[in-house]
């Protein structure tokens, strides 16, 4: 069964009967095809929140409008939120980095098969038991409800007397079954990066993506910890008469913002410090230069984590703290901005001097680095804790966290989609396609967050299923659902690109890009074994030095 | 193929520089919208008219300043790489020379940031000593406010005054100020004070006292709404904060601290109020209605607005509001009455007289 998989052979893959095939799915340790599944079950979960957010932006198309109910519309957005950040977000990076890791340093697998399964389908069914929550949420009941407490789920809104019927307990038990996946997921990581990697492979000559996700996983262990921690003590407030966070009974609403954000916070480096390794890989080879910087991108990015764990209490500039208190917590957020500014730069640096080929992977590469810049600027403002009083809650930070999950990290992940794509299939993308996919969604994207700012300065709070006519909002909101459609059509174009060229693109050849790093070194998709004999390297650009016998970059690192 | 290639670059600059057309139309069309074009923005924090919203107003100014410069610099230098060190039509396939960084060039853009965070953190700090610290002056008039789902519950201890949703507060002189100072509680969940205009939004959370100001410099009407996530109706807890001049200010609070007036046209209409389920939630002072869970109406027809501002005080609309609140605030926590049409237009006849 294995040796079919030795090489790509559509013939062959396709006479098998389908039961098999899917059964070799659904039981296999094999990190390439884990990988996989985590970035399909993402795609789809993707569409979902898509839709979700749509119904929002009919909604919101003018003030006073009755497209939904506003208990559907706070279902919405909760489910929105929760979707994107724990079921796209996280296992798609969690997709990238499994199937990337052991093919980058030269491994055959990661640390831990059997764990890297178990925790792909933790956080599967963890997905599955959240949105069950449409048919059971409100139990025996009657007919059934979405979480409505918000992405967040401040307390007391979610204690029994406020939120009836079991849509909180879906919520709860979904994240934290995919909260134990998650720590899985990373726990694997970090063994994979530090145990796995091939001879001469020293930490300083990893590529940046296996630094980056080190330092993600890092995070992941330290952050998703406090928030299992609370939604068990939820739960204990919901079914055993706890008092952690429930307010009528002397318990305190602002503990549970702490946990939630000593989460939250480092959860956004979760997600963009891989994005920042996608950039990293992308960048360099389609400017045709080395990284700039590598020690630096390395202390800055592991400068991120540490300072990510200082700045929760940004999110709380609003709830009273004291002037003290408030004063750090800009000082320390705007910290951030100091190696952020820096990897920005050395992206900038590596282009210096390059030969840039516009390629799909690049332009999305290039548009990340665009809204990063403001996504970082809008950041700094909200820093500010009393712009943050005027800014806080607004449409402005709605804007913002999308301008950094959209505008940089998505972007950075279609690019990893386009860069990645032909080793995954072992057949090329449609690139043309690829640029529609690109123009489209950076229309919409600009329509509709670039815009999304203006709301917020003049006064609309988010979370509203509606708003008042003649506060000037009205002309922004319906740009903001014009530019949904754009994103829309973007995206359509690309899960057609990637499913035409799955079964028609062009076979491709192992390293179509004349990249450096060793998963391009092996067929594509590369065998189950990945590797036939293990590389052996001596600097960041294994595969330069193959090319380039008469200048490699070991003799100037 | 060399065509193609020229299409290509052609298309990228031509898109660099949409994208920048794009953000200079947004600017255009932000500023003239924030800085009070024709379309009225009552909520707009650019046109601050009180101290807290105008000291955000300026360390707002000053940060967009700050990052103005950093976007046009960093855009240019993105913008120069882009367009310079594109592969070009004639590239002779020759990999361009590998440089592996530069620690000279490092230190410098690694110093600079710190140096601007620096001063932004100095110039924040300030501003938040300046309004958190604010010393409260002895002319200060005191403010209770209670977040209700969905609805806001206003005390002033010192006036006897309890009023809902409609906050009245006197113009305060730089000269002889008399700042408001809002005391902020909750009954249920977690609410949000924002009157942009004002001030910046503080938080009302249960089982925790939050404090704020503001010093109205204009009288007139500042509009705002509940700006933290409370439950079904979150986005119709709307808010109004009238400023009188100190004098109107006197004479609205001596008005509102009379106890509800007496008519005997309307003693029907009273008699259903306080028979039916009705006074197990309002209080109408002077009477035996005493609930606690919904707006005080003893002085209901002096407040413009009702259901938190969701429909204008017109007899219509509170007849509506007693048949079927549903019809105007699905989600509402007061239930349809399921009174007959007559005892419904003697309520509302009844109501129409508190003033």
């Amino acid at each position: 069964m294995s040796s079919d998989s030795i090489a790509f052979n559509p013939a062959v893959e396709s006479t098998r009967p389908i039961g098999d095939r899917l059964h070799d799915w659904v039981a296999t340790v094999d990190h390439k095809k884990l990988g996989i599944m985590y970035i399909l079950y993402a795609l789809v979960f993707l569409v979902i929140g898509g839709i979700e957010a749509t119904i929002m932006r009919i909604q919101l198309i003018v003030p006073h409008n009755h497209f939904v109910s506003p208990q559907v519309f706070n279902e919405m957005f909760t489910m929105h939120g929760t979707t994107m950040i724990f079921f796209v977000a996280m296992p798609i990076m969690f997709g990238f980095a499994n199937y990337l890791l052991p093919l980058m340093i030269g491994a055959r697998d990661m640390a831990f098969p059997r764990l890297n399964a178990w925790s792909f389908w933790l956080a599967a069914f963890g997905g599955l038991l959240l949105y069950f929550s449409f048919i059971g949420g409100n139990g025996l009941y009657g007919a059934g409800g979405a979480p409505d407490v918000g992405w967040f789920a401040y307390a007391p809104l979610t204690a029994r007397v406020f939120s009836i019927g079991h849509s909180t307990d879906f919520w709860t038990l979904g994240l934290v079954v995919s909260g134990i996946g998650s720590i899985g997921t990373a726990a694997n990581i970090v063994a994979t990066v530090l145990c796995m990697r091939c001879a001469g492979m020293t930490l300083g000559k990893m590529p940046l993506l296996a630094w980056m996700n080190l330092v993600m996983a890092g995070l992941v262990l330290l952050a998703i910890s406090p928030l299992t921690a609370a939604q068990i003590m939820l739960s204990l407030d919901r079914y055993l008469g706890a008092h952690f966070f429930d307010t009528q009974a002397g318990g305190s609403a602002v503990i549970w913002m702490h946990f939630f954000w000593i989460f939250g916070h480092p959860e956004v480096y979760v997600l963009v410090i891989p994005a920042f390794a996608f950039a990293s890989e992308i960048i360099p080879v389609f400017s045709r230069k080395p990284i700039f910087g590598y020690p630096v991108m390395v202390a800055a990015t592991v400068a991120i984590g540490f300072v990510s764990f200082t700045v929760w209490a940004h999110h709380m500039f609003t709830v009273g703290m004291n002037s003290y208190a408030n004063s750090f917590f800009t000082i320390s957020t705007m910290i951030v901005g100091v190696p952020t500014g820096i990897k920005i730069f050395n992206w900038i640096g590596t282009m210096w001097g390059g030969k840039i080929q516009f390629k799909t992977p690049m332009l999305f590469c290039i548009g990340f680095l665009f809204q990063f810049l403001i996504a970082g600027l809008t950041g700094i403002m909200l820093a500010v804790a009393p712009f943050d009083w005027q800014l806080g809650n607004s449409y402005f930070v709605v804007a913002h966290f999308h301008y950094v999950i959209v505008g940089a990290i998505l972007f950075a992940l279609f690019g990893a989609f386009y860069y990645w794509f032909p080793k995954m299939s072992g057949r090329m993308y449609n690139e043309r396609l690829g640029k529609w996919h690109f123009w489209l969604f950076l229309i919409g994207f600009h329509l509709t967050f670039d815009f999304m700012h203006i709301p917020g300065l003049l006064g609309m709070p988010r979370r509203i299923y509606t708003y008042e006519p003649g506060r000037g909002w009205d002309i922004w909101n319906l740009i903001i659902t014009v530019g949904v459609f754009f994103q829309a059509a973007g995206i359509l174009v690309f899960v057609c690109n990637l499913l035409w060229s799955r079964i028609r693109g062009p076979v491709c050849a192992s390293d179509p890009w004349d990249a450096w790093t060793l998963e391009w070194s092996t067929s594509s998709p590369p065998p189950e074994y990945n590797f036939a004999v293990l590389p052996v390297v001596r600097s960041r650009r294994p595969l330069w030095d193959i090319k380039h016998p008469e200048d490699p970059d070991w003799k100037y690192e | 193929m060399r065509r193609t290639r020229h299409r290509a670059l052609v298309r990228s600059v031509g898109g660099l520089f949409a994208e920048i057309l794009v953000l200079l139309a947004f600017l255009s069309f932000a500023t003239s919208q924030c800085f009070g074009g024709p379309d009225p923005s009552p909520a707009n924090i650019f046109r601050p008219s009180s101290t807290p919203a105008d000291e955000v107003f300026h360390i707002a100014i000053f940060v967009l300043i700050i990052a103005a410069v950093i976007f046009t610099v960093v855009f240019c230098l993105l913008a120069y790489a882009l367009v310079k060190f594109r592969r070009r039509t004639d590239d002779d396939g020759r990999e361009p020379a590998p440089v592996y960084g530069s620690n000279q060039v490092e230190l410098a853009w690694t110093v600079l940031p710190i140096l601007i965070v620096l001063v932004l953190f100095l110039a924040t700090a300030r501003v938040i000593h300046s309004v958190e610290d604010a010393p409260k002056p002895p002319a200060a008039v005191e403010v209770i406010a209670i977040g209700h789902q969905f609805w806001w519950e206003f005390r002033y201890p010192a006036l006897g005054v309890v009023t809902a949703n409609e906050l009245h507060v006197p113009r305060s002189d730089p000269a002889h100020p008399t700042p408001t100072y809002v005391e902020l509680h909750s009954a249920d969940t977690d609410h949000s004070f924002w009157v942009p205009r004002l001030a910046g939004k503080t938080d009302l959370i249960p089982n925790r006292t939050n404090n704020m100001w503001i010093d109205p410099h204009e009288v007139g009407i500042y509009v705002g709404q509940c700006a933290q996530y409370c439950g079904t109706q979150h986005a119709k807890m709307l808010l109004r904060v009238y400023v009188d001049t100190n004098e109107g200010f006197r004479q609205w609070a001596q008005q509102e601290a009379q106890p509800a007036r007496v008519s005997d046209a309307v003693s029907e209409g009273r008699r259903v109020f306080e028979t039916t389920a009705c006074m197990n939630c309002h209080a109408i002072s002077g009477t035996v209605a005493d609930g606690q869970f919904g707006p005080d109406l003893t002085h209901l027809m002096s407040r413009e607005t009702i259901a938190s501002g969701a429909a204008l005080n017109t007899a219509e609309n509170l007849r509506l509001w007693i048949r079927d609140p549903e019809a105007i605030k699905p989600g509402s926590l007061m239930p349809a009455m399921q009174l007959t049409d007559q005892d419904l237009d003697a309520v509302t006849a009844y109501l129409e007289t508190l003033r």
